[in-house]
Parts: structure tokens; sequence; C-alpha cells
């Protein structure tokens, strides 16, 4: 046998025996787990169950109809945020950046905390408004997520190409409209990643706001403290299957740097 | 006219975005316990904040599990990270989709899999934070393999293969030539990592011994339960951690301006050309 040889290429094996013990064996255990009922038999009860009962059924309903609001009010929200700030020409733009993203960097649940009282005051009893209040937290709570891809799509795009708009004899609007918005389709494609499937499953903002209708989340939550698995590898699966779809849908549109549009302002 | 819009808006959205934060910090310096009736300056909620044994000990932990985890994730997602670079196709579909797992998978799906694969089919006891090392890991590691990734695609890399034909063995060129062009990837995935070990409720939630809370589980607790000198002790931890966020912003931007000067001022240039 030879002698060991260093191989650059070898530093990447602890790496991905990490991921192949705690990223890849859980996927295949909540397989497992979805597919067996208590005596690790194979089943499709859990999936009947769940599509066959009103209470999922209603449940995925409404988690699905926060994201998708959450999602449109972000974006409503943080397109112009992101289009007057790219476009401006103000001196300090990077700061002014990073006074929209700063909030991203203090605790979810203390600033949800602060909301929270902010609404007791203005609502005297959070009870009234479950939807509206759920949706309040979502959006105070993922915007800087959705502001920062946008922005930085924006930035990139090429000034010329708007100019040869105007140059041919677009206004303004259709230059927005044939331009500018179609060329940052990436940036909100990457926005909605980031913002649409926190917001099927971010629980905790429901539980401080004292919404107690289930979202998906939620149902996890409750599965894993009755230590019932195999429903909750269900839930996790099909939620699991949804990412899948979402992700091989936008991979097409969305831009290379997605994934690290958490950090996007601290690789600058 | 229509600039003076925009910045409008955007000052009424920083506004919005920013007003109950600053609500809770004048209120944290009051003995009120609710928002809205004003009561006479008082520092008593820092006093609990500090004195407390288990908000004190609630603190520590999180900032020991942040940098710890951090340390940990951001060693192996750099030599993952490096190592990929250097292997062929092959490692790099492998080990680069793995990591997008957990980047696009949501959190609840992430500890909830996690815990069932630990404590249900290897019976890792929670109590000995193993669990909770390896969740903090998992959810850190894949982003610091992206911070590091993009550093490695600009490096030059004739200058490993000078450092070789010089006589460098390849670890010590690793470690005196790629090390030093992917530092600064390195630092901001360890930064992110940190960042992201502090916002994380979920996978703490999920595989953290019982008696052991991080600031998020904690806040949540305390939001179930009735206790108004916690309750309030919290509104003085959220300004404290508002502060700090504020000031290594400010520290952040001043470094950054002095190092990339040229390199903005060529930006503002091709930003009037537009």
């Amino acid at each position: 046998m030879g002698k060991f040889r260093f191989q650059r290429s070898q530093l990447c094996i602890p790496y991905g025996l990490f991921l192949v013990c705690f990223v890849l064996a859980p996927l295949i255990v909540i397989i497992y787990y979805a597919f067996t009922n208590g005596e690790g038999q194979f089943t499709l009860g859990n999936l009947i169950g769940f599509f066959s009962s009103p209470n999922t059924i209603g449940t995925l309903a409404y988690s699905l109809g926060i994201a998708v609001a959450t999602t449109c009010i972000c974006l409503t929200l943080a397109y112009p945020i992101a289009y007057i700030l790219a476009r401006s020409s103000m001196k300090h733009k990077s700061v002014v950046l990073m006074v929209f993203v700063m909030p991203m960097w203090i605790n979810f649940t203390l600033r949800i905390t602060a909301l929270k009282e902010i609404l007791t005051m203005i609502e005297g009893n959070l009870a009234y408004h479950p939807f509206l209040n759920t949706l309040i937290g979502m959006t105070y709570d993922f915007l800087p997520f959705m502001i920062l891809p946008i922005y930085t799509t924006l930035l990139k795009l090429d000034g010329s190409l708007l100019e040869a708009a105007a140059d041919l004899g677009a206004d303004t609007v259709q230059t927005f409209l044939k331009v500018t918005l179609p060329l940052s389709v990436p940036g909100i494609i990457s926005g909605i990643v980031m913002v649409f499937l926190p917001s099927m499953t971010n629980y905790v903002v429901l539980d401080m706001l004292y919404n107690s209708t289930y979202i998906m989340g939620s149902l996890i939550g409750a599965y894993f403290s009755a230590y019932d698995w195999h429903n909750g590898s269900m839930i996790a699966l099909i939620l699991l299957v949804i990412i899948l779809v979402f992700t091989l849908f936008t991979n097409r549109y969305a831009d290379e740097d997605a994934g690290s549009s958490r950090g996007g302002v601290l690789g600058g | 006219m229509k600039k003076v819009l925009g910045r409008a808006f955007l000052a009424f959205m920083i506004i919005l975005l920013y007003l109950p934060i600053f609500v809770l910090a004048v209120y944290s310096f009051t003995d009120s316990a609710n928002i809205g009736a004003i009561h006479g300056f008082s520092l008593k909620n820092y006093e609990t904040l500090f004195t407390k044994p288990d908000l004190r000990a609630m603190i520590a932990g999180t900032l020991v599990l942040a940098i710890g985890s951090a340390f940990v994730a951001t060693v192996l997602g750099t030599l993952g990270a490096v190592g990929v670079f250097y292997s062929g196709r092959f490692g790099n579909a492998i080990v680069g989709s793995l990591n997008q797992v957990p980047v696009v998978n949501a959190e609840v799906v992430t500890a909830f899999s996690l815990c069932i694969l630990l404590i249900g089919v290897c019976g890792v006891d929670k109590s000995s934070f193993i669990s909770l090392l390896i969740g903090h890991v998992v959810l850190e590691a894949p982003f610091v393999y992206l911070s590091v990734v993009p550093k490695l695609k600009q490096m030059d890399n004739s200058l490993y293969e000078a450092a070789l034909d010089l006589g460098a063995s390849p670890a010590m060129a690793l470690r005196r030539v790629v090390f030093p062009q992917i530092l600064p990837g390195v630092v901001s995935g360890f930064a992110l990592a940190i960042t992201l070990s502090l916002d994380d409720y979920f996978i703490t939630s999920y595989t953290k011994p019982a008696t052991f809370d991080t600031i998020s589980t904690y806040v949540v607790n305390a939001t179930r339960g009735s206790q108004t000198d916690i309750k309030t002790a919290l509104w003085a931890l959220s300004t404290i951690i508002f502060v700090v966020v504020v000031l290594m912003v400010m520290v952040m931007n001043m470094s950054g301006n002095k190092n990339d000067k040229n390199q903005k001022r060529a930006g503002a240039d091709s930003e009037k050309t537009r």
C-alpha cells in the first residue's frame, strides 16, 4: 500500500460526512416514519389521513392563505423601497439599506414582543383580529428578507438599457413595465422564496400574538409534543414536497446568489 | 417632487419598522408594566436583567452556544468549500446539493427531522448538549459554505501553483496562499453563523436540554407566563441588543468605508453615468 498522500479535495470529507449524517439521514428517517405505523409496518394511512381530515386540510389552507397574503404585502412594500433606494442619487444609500436590514439582526422573538405591546395598546385585545395581527407580525418579521434581494438585483441593472428604452420613445411607465420589472424578476423570486415558506411554518409568531389557529408548523409542533412521530413526519414530508416543487419552479428564474441573500449585506 | 415623495415613503417605512423597538426602549426605563401609561424613570428592569440568575444564565448560554457553534460551523463549512472547490463534479454535486437542503428547508422541518434522528433513532441524550450543538451547526455551516465559495471562485489559482513550484507543500500552500485570499468570506460566514444562532428558535427548542434556555426560547416561554417583572426585564434586553446591533453596524460601516473607498468612488461614478 502506498503512502497516504494529502489531496486538497480530501478536505471536504468531514463536511461531506457531516451533511450525510445530519442532513441526508434525517430526511430518510422522516420518509420512513411517514410511511409506517406504530408497529413499523408500511402504511399510506398517514398520507390519506392528512388529506381526508377537514382539520388538517383546513390548516393547510390557512397556512397557504397566510403565506400568500404575507408574501404579497411584503412584495408591495419591499419593491418600492428597493426601487426608490436603488435608483436614488443619495450619497449614503448603503447606510439607508443597512437601516432597513438591521432589524434582521435583532432576535425575532424580541421584535415580535415589541410589536405585540404596540398592537395591544392600539387594539386593546389582540384576540379580536388574530388573522390581521398575524399578517402584521409576519410582515414585520420578514420584510428585510424581501427588500435585500430586490435591491441587489435592481442595483445591478444596466442603466444603459433604461436610456435605450427612453431613446426609443418609451415613457417612464412603459420603461418600468417592459424593462425594469422583467429584469428584476430574479430578485423578486429570491425574495418570495425567503418569505413564503417561513410564513407557512413560523408558528411562534402566531403563538406570541395569541392566534390559536394552527398553521403547518404548529401541526408538527403538536404531533412532536404528543410523540406522534409518524403523523409529524408526514407533515414534514408534505412541507418538503412543497419546498421541492417551489425550488424546482423558482430555480429557473432565481438569482445565482439567492441562497446567500440572508447574509447579503454581511458578505458584501 | 417625485424625489421628495420617494424619500418620505422611505422615512415612513423606517419609522414603522423602528417604532415598536423605540417605544419598548422608552418604556424599559420606567417601572410601568404596560405601554401607554407613563410612570417615573426607573432602572428597575436593567437591575432585574443583570441580577436575576436565570436571566443571566440564559444570556450567557445564548452567547456561548452562538460562538461555539459558529466556530465549529466555520471550520467545517470552510474546509468543505475548499475541498469541494478542488474536487471533481461528483463531490461538487453531492456536497453542493446537500448543502442547499438546510438553506431552503423550513426551520421546523430541519429541527423536527434532526430531533427524530438523534433522539428517536440514535438515542442521544438531550441533556448532553450534543444534539443542540449539532442542530446549530446544521443551521449555520451551509451559510458559511455559501459565503466562502464566491471567494474561492474569485481567487487567482496560479498563486497556489506558484507556491508549489517554489517548494511549498500542498498543506503549506493552502495555509499561506489560499487561506488569506478566502479569509473575508470565512469572517463574514462566521459573523452570519453567529447571527443565525442568536435568532434561532425552532432548532433550539427541539434539541435543547430541558433546563437550558436561549433568548428565543426564554422569550417565548415568558409570553406564555404571567410574570410582569420578567416581561419588562426583556424590554431592557431588547433595548440593549438594539444598541449593540446599531454600534456593530456603525463599526462595520466605518471599517468598510476605509477598505473600499476607491471601489465605492468608482461605483458612484458609474452610477452617475446611468
